[in-house]
């Protein structure tokens, strides 16, 4: 439910800048407002919060399409539920802790900015040639949570840090004064209340975590929270916590936090050449864009193959905060030894179980915002190897979101037991039991004497085949492979082992073969909430001649691959590969023609990894949930994520 | 990143003879004035690896090699120096050493290298295919200065064509087969099984072991502890492993311990399916083809990095070398050398003394406080500090060492002249080694002799 609204957080980019815009004048009459309603102003301060626990994971997730706009006061009462769920958890704590992890701002901007942004659009140019922007954001982290009366005062004292930062801090404030006004109109009452309820918890925890900061600090802070007047009370306190807060991430080594800043736009454009060159600049792993792209498929990645490996293998040393694991991990993906959804979401899971084994709180923070720190910066190197899938996507949204509901009553090695545990528990029962699911279900639907169709090597395909072996079932498979991965050629090896009798295809004789076979088994990357099946190049292929021939297409796709957007084509979101894995043929050079071409101006490689198939070729998406018509995927989705976020 | 660094810094090396000496271990000789060791511990250092055990042997020579260290790296990293036996061997030296030997994968540097080669690369192979041995390949230096023609005739005789003989994969990425060359009289055995496996070995001669190795640490030390006659890691050990990769007895697979882990019989289901999935999806390499063949058998990876052609690589193992690297790093790759050259690609110290119509050219190196008289001529070499040069005198393509004295009217060409040795006046040397503190008559002419006492 909170995950639908996330994903408008990420696209604008000029609502992106109303954190740090400058030019807007204070406006005594809002700010007037402010110190009368002195409650709303925590409360739409702490309504980020709460919202921005699902973005953080969410915005990592490679597959986000704005969802159709809903109304703010929509939002609201979703926020305070969440806020009344998650009680014993300090939903302030949480929300400077991702606020931290995606200084950016890119990915955090909160309902509540967001529905700002109509204001301050016009004065979104102006920001943008700030050049701080990660102070800016620091700043309006800070003052977002800072009443109007309040802020002068401890900007001056408890800055000792970052007086520069001051600047920027007053500018931002005048967005703030702003704000309340805008949020005031849309919220009602009850969901005041709410969100004040969630805010007295935070409170409370909050003072708990403001012993870390150090004595000078707090002392001064308490000083200015004195002599501030007594309604205004509540909002000072949390003006401390996110004081503290802003202190002890100070402490924090820049570099990480240079790293945070800097996680890279899961959907980023690369037609754009501005922001490639940014995104070059603080990736780890040297890229070199291809040359000759394909005009359609400019805005996806591509890079030189053979130029990342290298480069990458030579920094193994310094990388210096990087995890072992995740950086094995990271080489696997890069250099294609691991591939397939299941497969790279169990190792990326691996990994990080290892981090949070490995994993010690640095003096001065708190677990949970440094480990999901550190997680997001895992998560943007994994991404400079290859783009996530969507199953990654999902896994690192859960594991996030399990580390932002981390008691802080836990003790470390607790908190890390029970993140293990449920890592550990993921794999086990969204992956691996999710596909002995599948296979129950997917079993019954074969009979004797069928003629089964698999194309490419999906691991849930290769179970029901297996499990039905097994159950003594005579059956026939058709194995339909392509170029250049041939991955086909593995699973038949497998089935020929069991001694399932197997016939070997590729797609290019799909139309001959279709007429013999009885049904279509395929596996799936993604299925998105249309419908639509997000899979290996070649899949919309198959589907389409099998319900040409009125063959029944059977999509095997654990529930956890789910995902709520929508897409019509391959196109607007899809994955390059190394364009060389289609202009060379291993082991074969005799087929050399292609030789001394790759750099020709007038010759364009595309090597597209993925496609959609419209769900009106699908019969049917077997999934742990039971079997559906590919119709009832957003049920699937609306009741999976609910779950997904409370597991 | 869970890597423990050993650098082989080895003792007095009996290839070296005339150059080294009880006070001068292998790891200390001059490379262009600075110890070809910190060559090694600067590469290193810029890859961040900045703590280190560094294998001596014999006591006096670490002592002299960890008073260096201490010296010269305080405050930068953090150094172990382990003394152990004399001839030994690398083998042996690692025995000695196990049980310092912690992390998960130990990277073993030679110490008498000169490169520019991120280890970082090797140590990432080496993970990333999760291999008991990775071995790092580059190209075969060109021996020789090629410029001065046939003055290296004589090393160059005794240095064979082809170093290492490698078999490697269709994908270049694992280690089929390897020898030395010199060992390999008419015919070799190659086994077949890894043949098979493999369906296709590149035999390759113009690769060398470059003495670079990431090894799986328990692998390492079981091999040792099993095998008490393995002496030397290349001949002995990296062998081994390459000839039982596919009916490996090390128990490489990690696997097989954690599964022992969870008692409940249902997760035991669960981890069996998962590495099913995991391997599944991976690209299996040979080994695993071969395992899922036989029943199961065990195997283990024996990876190789191969370096890239542009980089540079030389090792100090024989007199030749020494004069080839002393050449290089003033030369080609003066980037190595850490020092900024002049105008006239030349390093000279501002305390050094020159006589009048003295000319230094380029690719040359005059060390700290070195006086060279009146009329001299420097051609390619590389001057100690506080030399004494005399007037009228010669020198092309040398080395010569810290508080050397050469007379008038000398001429040295593609020489060594140790420290503290002393040419008399009008000495002509050719292709000569002069060792520390010996004194060559005046007026003698040589070519290629080696001047030591007996």
């Amino acid at each position: 439910m909170e995950s639908r609204r996330n994903p408008r957080a990420v696209v604008d980019p000029k609502v992106r800048q109303v954190g740090f815009f400058t030019s807007s004048q204070p406006d005594s009459s809002s700010t007037q407002q402010q110190q009368q309603q002195t409650d709303p102003i925590p409360a739409s301060a702490s309504s980020p919060p709460v919202s921005t626990i699902s973005p953080s994971g969410n915005s990592l997730s490679p597959v986000m399409i704005p969802p159709p706009r809903l109304n703010s006061s929509d939002t609201f009462p979703l926020r305070g539920a969440a806020a009344g769920a998650s009680s014993a958890v300090s939903p302030s704590s949480f929300s400077y802790s991702n606020r931290r992890d995606f200084p950016d701002g890119s990915t955090t901007a909160s309902p509540g900015r967001h529905s700002r942004g109509s204001f301050v659009k016009s004065s979104a140019p102006v920001a943008s040639s700030l050049p701080g922007i990660g102070m800016d954001s620091m700043a309006a982290a800070k003052s977002s949570s800072v009443p109007a009366s309040g802020l002068t005062t401890v900007s001056v004292v408890t800055m000792p840090p970052g007086l520069a930062e001051k600047a920027s801090g007053m500018e931002v404030q005048s967005d703030q004064k702003k704000n309340p006004k805008s949020l005031k109109e849309k919220t009602t009452k009850a969901e005041r209340r709410a969100i004040q309820e969630a805010q007295r918890a935070a409170k409370a925890a909050a003072k708990a975590d403001g012993g870390k900061v150090p004595p000078g600090t707090s002392a001064s802070v308490a000083s200015t929270s004195v002599k501030v007047a007594k309604p205004a009370k509540p909002s000072t306190q949390k003006n401390e916590v996110s004081v503290a807060a802003g202190v002890t991430e100070k402490k924090g080594g820049p570099s990480e936090k240079d790293r945070k800043k800097d996680a890279p736009h899961p959907r980023m454009q690369y037609d754009d050449e501005s922001r490639v060159v940014k995104a070059k600049r603080r990736a780890v792993v040297k890229q070199t864009e291809a040359k000759n792209r394909v005009e359609l498929f400019r805005h996806l990645p591509q890079y030189e193959h053979g130029t990342q490996l290298p480069d990458l293998e030579t920094k193994f040393f310094q990388l210096d905060p990087m995890h072992p694991a995740v950086y094995k991990v990271g080489l696997q993906y890069l250099s294609g030894d691991i591939s397939g959804g299941n497969a790279r979401c169990i190792a990326m899971l691996q990994a990080f179980q290892e981090v949070v084994k490995d994993y010690s709180t640095p003096p001065e923070k708190n677990l949970n915002r440094d480990m999901t720190a550190k997680i997001s910066s895992y998560v943007s190197f994994l991404i400079e190897c290859r783009p996530l899938s969507i199953s990654m996507g999902n896994a690192i949204r859960f594991v996030k979101n399990r580390i932002a509901k981390l008691p802080i009553t836990l003790s470390e090695s607790e908190a890390k037991a029970a993140l293990q545990s449920d890592i550990e528990r993921f794999i086990n029962d969204k992956i691996i039991g999710a596909d002995m699911v599948i296979v129950k279900h997917a079993v019954t639907k074969i009979r004797d004497g069928d003629v089964l169709l698999t194309y490419g090597s999906p691991t849930a395909v290769e179970m029901i085949l297996l499990h039905a072996h097994e159950l003594k079932k005579k059956f026939r498979v058709l194995v339909v492979d392509s170029r250049p991965k041939l991955e086909g050629q593995l699973l038949l090896r497998r089935l020929i082992k069991r001694g399932i009798s197997c016939t070997y295809t590729h797609i290019n004789a799909i139309s001959y073969i279709m007429h013999e076979v009885t049904k279509v088994f395929l596996g799936a990357s993604s299925v998105l909430s249309n419908g639509t099946v997000y899979s290996r190049v070649g899949t919309a292929c198959v589907a389409m001649v099998a319900s040409a021939f009125r063959v029944p297409v059977l999509v095997c796709c654990e529930a956890y691959k789910f995902h709520e957007r929508v897409q019509l084509d391959s196109i607007c979101s899809n994955e390059l590969g190394d364009p060389n894995a289609i202009s060379k043929v291993h082991g074969r050079e005799d087929i050399n023609y292609l030789d001394g071409l790759t750099n020709n101006a007038n010759l364009q490689f595309l090597n597209l990894m993925y496609d959609a198939t419209p769900s009106d070729y699908i019969s049917m998406i077997i999934t742990d949930y039971g079997m559906v018509p590919p119709t009832s995927v957003p049920v699937i989705v609306r009741e999976y994520q609910k779950e997904h976020l409370l597991v | 990143m869970d890597f423990q660094v050993v650098i082989l810094a080895g003792g007095f090396s009996s290839n070296l003879v005339p150059l080294v000496s009880k006070e001068v271990p292998k790891a200390l000789l001059p490379v262009a004035n600075r110890p070809v060791l910190s060559y090694v511990l600067d590469l290193l250092e810029s890859n961040n690896l900045k703590d280190l055990i560094v294998v001596v042997e014999g006591e006096d020579a670490a002592l002299k090699v960890g008073g260096w260290i201490s010296s010269a790296c305080v405050d930068r990293l953090h150094v172990e120096v382990a003394a152990v036996a004399e001839n030994i061997g690398t083998a042996g030296a690692l025995r000695a050493i196990a049980h310092h030997l912690t992390a998960k994968d130990i990277l073993i540097v030679s110490g008498d290298i000169v490169s520019d080669i991120p280890p970082g690369a090797v140590a990432a192979t080496h993970r990333r295919h999760d291999a008991v041995v990775t071995v790092m390949l580059c190209a075969q230096p060109v021996s020789g200065p090629s410029e001065s023609g046939g003055s290296s005739g004589k090393d160059k005789t005794k240095k064979p064509a082809c170093e290492d003989i490698v078999g490697l994969d269709s994908w270049k990425q694992f280690l089929l087969y390897i020898a030395k060359g010199t060992e390999i009289k008419k015919d070799t055995r190659v086994n077949k099984s890894i043949l098979c496996a493999a369906g296709k070995m590149e035999l390759r001669s113009d690769l060398m072991d470059s003495h670079i190795y990431a090894f799986k640490r328990s692998v390492l030390q079981e091999v040792l502890d099993q095998k008490p006659a393995f002496r030397s890691l290349k001949q002995d050990v990296l062998p081994y492993l390459v000839r039982t990769q596919l009916r490996s007895d090390v128990s490489s697979d990690q696997n097989n311990v954690e599964e022992n882990g969870n008692g409940k019989d249902n997760m035991q289901n669960n981890e069996v399916v998962l590495s099913q999935i995991l391997s599944n999806a991976s690209l299996p390499s040979f080994h695993q083809v071969y395992e899922s063949g036989l029943d199961s058998r065990k195997t283990h990876k024996c990876c190789v990095y191969i370096a890239d052609e542009s980089k540079i690589f030389v090792r100090l193992n024989s007199i030749q070398a020494f004069m080839d690297v002393n050449r290089d790093v003033i030369g080609d790759a003066n980037h190595l050398s850490g020092y900024s050259f002049s105008a006239h690609h030349n390093i000279v110290h501002p305390s050094a003394e020159l006589g009048s119509k003295t000319t230094v050219g380029p690719h040359c190196m005059l060390g700290e406080g070195s006086q060279v008289g009146d009329k001299c001529s420097v051609k390619r070499s590389v001057i100690g500090r506080h030399c004494r040069i005399g007037s009228n005198v010669k020198i092309v393509n040398s080395v010569v060492m810290d508080h050397a004295t050469i007379g008038d009217g000398c001429s040295i060409q593609g020489s060594v002249i140790c420290s503290n040795a002393q040419l008399q006046e009008r000495a002509t040397l050719r292709d000569c080694q002069v060792e520390a503190g010996y004194i060559v008559c005046a007026g003698g002419e040589h070519k290629g002799e080696t001047f030591a006492r007996r």
